[in-house]
């Protein structure tokens, strides 16, 4: 056989080609969709068909942020001038910013966007953290009932659900839990850790127990061996675990919008309840939803190395 | 005196006896080989001493002391394991020096740094050091993972083991380098393998395992030439020793077909007073192949070993291996007649297996 392979070789078949380039088409579609929507004038923003060429605009992401009120006239020159260049953007819409004593009053989508961040972030440490405890210990303690026990975690995913809704929001009001970060922080762990723990345990038990041995036998504590050693062979796994729990918990609706309304709301249920406002910009909901796509694309990415490890030779290839 | 005991200790694992009632000692700066085929309990019995298990009952004993509730840091033994279980992401150097680094310890960084050295310096991996561990050969893996064991010179050097992965060139170097490794640390070894050239080669002394007991514990020598029982003597030495079930009736051998014998004197000083069943055993070295002897054989299969021939035999219906000179030649079908230096005759009970003659 040659040693040199031919470039044919190198890159793939033509037609293994042409079908990736197909299904990555098919599925960026949407997103093209709604990036390109988040740039549009509002005029283009529904046209039929679809305007592809345009000259992309900030003026969504200003209404995403902003409260804005409708222009009674159009604005004078000196006005026009006096407005920073944002704020211009959307004097052609006939609106302005609504300003209260000079400042200029922001929209609730910031706020919903750190709800999510905070509530997505810590449920996922929080799961994954205790996932990756718990995993340990199924994976290396003999735990009597243990194969049951790993059955009854893993069936509180098996139940829909939207089924407990009303029921989970009831415990809620009573202990006042409702429309609170703890809440939903509490809620989206459960949901993750019993995912976390199965997945984790796939994890722990492909790493070789003797290395945990040695450590033990080399003078240290099973909890110096586990931070020292298991810890950090464990990093693929815990990437992996993290990254599934994190797209599980930004993306929740349902119970956000349940439980929610106000000081605790994410970004889910608030971004289509702008919808309801006045005349439906759907530039600034496409803005909301462009912003709100890009964390777990980010944590994806920055995860990315471990994540290709995680899943070719972790729990989830058996 | 004795540095490392076990005092009745049984083990389970579920239904599954891996110990069972063994009790051992090994003295200070001994070489003791645990030799025994799979699963006849050798890693449970390091693991028991190491503390990684708990025994089940019986007593383990390091340095007289009973160790049953130290934990395994404590105990101050090092493992050797069979697939080296080198820390992976670590270098060399920070592999040898993770034990030292142990709270338990306390060594300064002066301290850590030149033992280090010393034990890289002494399994030739100085030059090693900064690799990363997954770019190391098996010998080299298989060095650093002793070395890991010597830095902090322990109780005990307990092995598991730990050339069985290596290829057979590789095998043959590091069992004379650990031999000399013992001898110039003149500390205690205790080796588990299931290798008995391992054994017999390396071994001060050698205790033979089988189905969770010690079956026996003596030199070398002891274990080759006077197996306790028919174990032990099917077990260590290769070709394995012929085993013939025979009858001994008025001074002659009988197995059936073809084979009869008439004891010599030796024979018989051997045999005396165990008339009826029971089961001889011969060496391939002492059974000679020669034109006067006493019983017609046809070769059945001849392997050339380099230094010697292995010749089987068949007689009736019963195979017998005989070692000959490399220069000797058969072939297959051959006839040719052949004795048995009786001298070195084994007997075995036919039921227990017990060894009738010693010595």
């Amino acid at each position: 056989m040659a040693a040199v392979t031919t470039r044919a070789e190198r890159i793939g078949h033509p037609i293994a080609i042409v079908a990736i380039i197909v299904v990555t088409l098919i599925f960026l579609a949407p997103i093209l969709w709604i990036t390109s929507t988040a740039f549009k004038p509002r005029a283009v923003a529904t046209s039929v068909p679809p305007t592809v060429i345009f000259q992309p605009e900030v003026t969504p992401f200003v209404k995403l942020f902003t409260k804005r009120v409708q222009l009674r006239e159009q604005p004078t020159q000196e006005v026009y001038d006096a407005a920073p260049w944002w704020e211009q953007a959307i004097f052609d819409n006939g609106e302005r910013v609504l300003r209260v004593r000079g400042n200029v009053q922001p929209s609730q989508y910031g706020n919903r966007f750190i709800n999510s961040l905070i509530v997505a972030g810590l449920s996922t440490i929080l799961a994954v953290g205790m996932g990756t405890f718990t995993a340990y210990g199924f994976s290396r303690f003999k735990i009597a009932g243990r194969d049951d026990l790993l059955f009854f975690i893993l069936s509180t995913r098996m139940l829909p659900p939207i089924v407990v809704a009303i029921p989970m929001f009831l415990m809620y009001r009573t202990f006042s839990l409702t429309d609170t970060h703890i809440g939903l922080i509490i809620l989206y762990t459960a949901f993750n850790l019993s995912f976390a723990v199965w997945l984790m345990k796939g994890f722990m038990d492909e790493i070789p127990k003797e290395y945990e041995e040695a450590a033990l036998v080399d003078g240290y504590t099973r909890m110096q061996a586990f931070f020292k050693i298991v810890l950090p062979e464990a990093t693929t796994g815990i990437a992996a675990t993290a990254v599934f729990s994190f797209i599980i918990a930004w993306n929740e609706y349902a119970f956000a919008l349940i439980l929610t309304n106000r000081r605790a709301q994410t970004a889910p249920p608030f971004i289509p309840s702008q919808i309801g406002s006045g005349v439906v910009d759907w530039t600034a909901i496409a803005a909301g939803t462009f912003l709100f796509l890009l964390p777990v694309a980010i944590f994806t990415f920055l995860l990315r190395n471990h994540l290709l490890r995680g899943v070719t030779f972790g729990a989830i290839r058996k | 005196m004795t540095q490392v005991a076990l005092d009745h200790v049984s083990k389970k694992f579920g239904a599954n006896v891996a110990v069972n009632d063994l009790s051992l000692d090994i003295a200070d700066g001994e070489f003791f080989v645990l030799l025994g085929p799979t699963g006849a309990g050798k890693t449970t019995t390091l693991r028991l001493i190491a503390g990684l298990e708990k025994p089940d009952s019986g007593r383990v004993l390091i340095g007289g002391e009973d160790a049953s509730s130290w934990s395994v840091a404590e105990r101050d033994v090092a493992l050797v394991f069979q697939y080296y279980s080198l820390y992976p992401r670590y270098t060399v150097g920070e592999n040898l020096a993770f034990p030292l680094k142990s709270r338990v310890h306390n060594y300064s960084a002066d301290e850590i740094a030149q033992r280090v050295d010393t034990a890289a310096k002494l399994l030739r991996i100085d030059h090693l050091l900064d690799r990363k561990t997954d770019k190391l050969s098996g010998g080299e893996m298989q060095r650093v993972s002793i070395g890991r064991a010597i830095v902090r010179e322990p109780t005990i050097f307990l092995m598991d083991e730990p050339l069985s992965n290596l290829d057979a060139k590789l095998r043959e170097s590091l069992r004379s380098e650990l031999k000399d490794l013992q001898i110039k640390l003149g500390a205690t070894f205790l080796f588990v393998t299931h290798d008995q050239i391992e054994a017999m080669s390396m071994g001060d002394k050698v205790g033979i395992l089988h189905d969770g007991k010690i079956v026996q514990v003596g030199t070398p020598f002891e274990i080759y030439n006077q197996p306790r029982d028919r174990f032990v003597a099917s077990f260590v030495g290769s070709p394995a020793m012929n085993l013939v079930d025979v009858t001994l009736a008025d001074g002659k051998l009988s197995a059936g077909s073809g084979l009869d014998v008439a004891l010599t004197d030796a024979g018989r000083s051997r045999l005396s007073g165990h008339e009826g069943a029971l089961t001889l055993g011969v060496r391939a070295e002492d059974v000679a192949v020669d034109s006067e002897g006493v019983i017609e054989a046809r070769v059945h299969h001849v392997e050339n070993h380099g230094v010697e021939k292995i010749v089987t035999l068949r007689t009736g219906d019963q195979l017998i291996k005989a070692t000959v000179p490399a220069i000797s030649q058969y072939a297959i079908e051959d006839s040719v007649r052949f004795s048995i230096n009786q001298a070195k005759l084994h007997g075995f009970d036919r039921t227990t297996g017990t060894a009738l003659t010693s010595g």
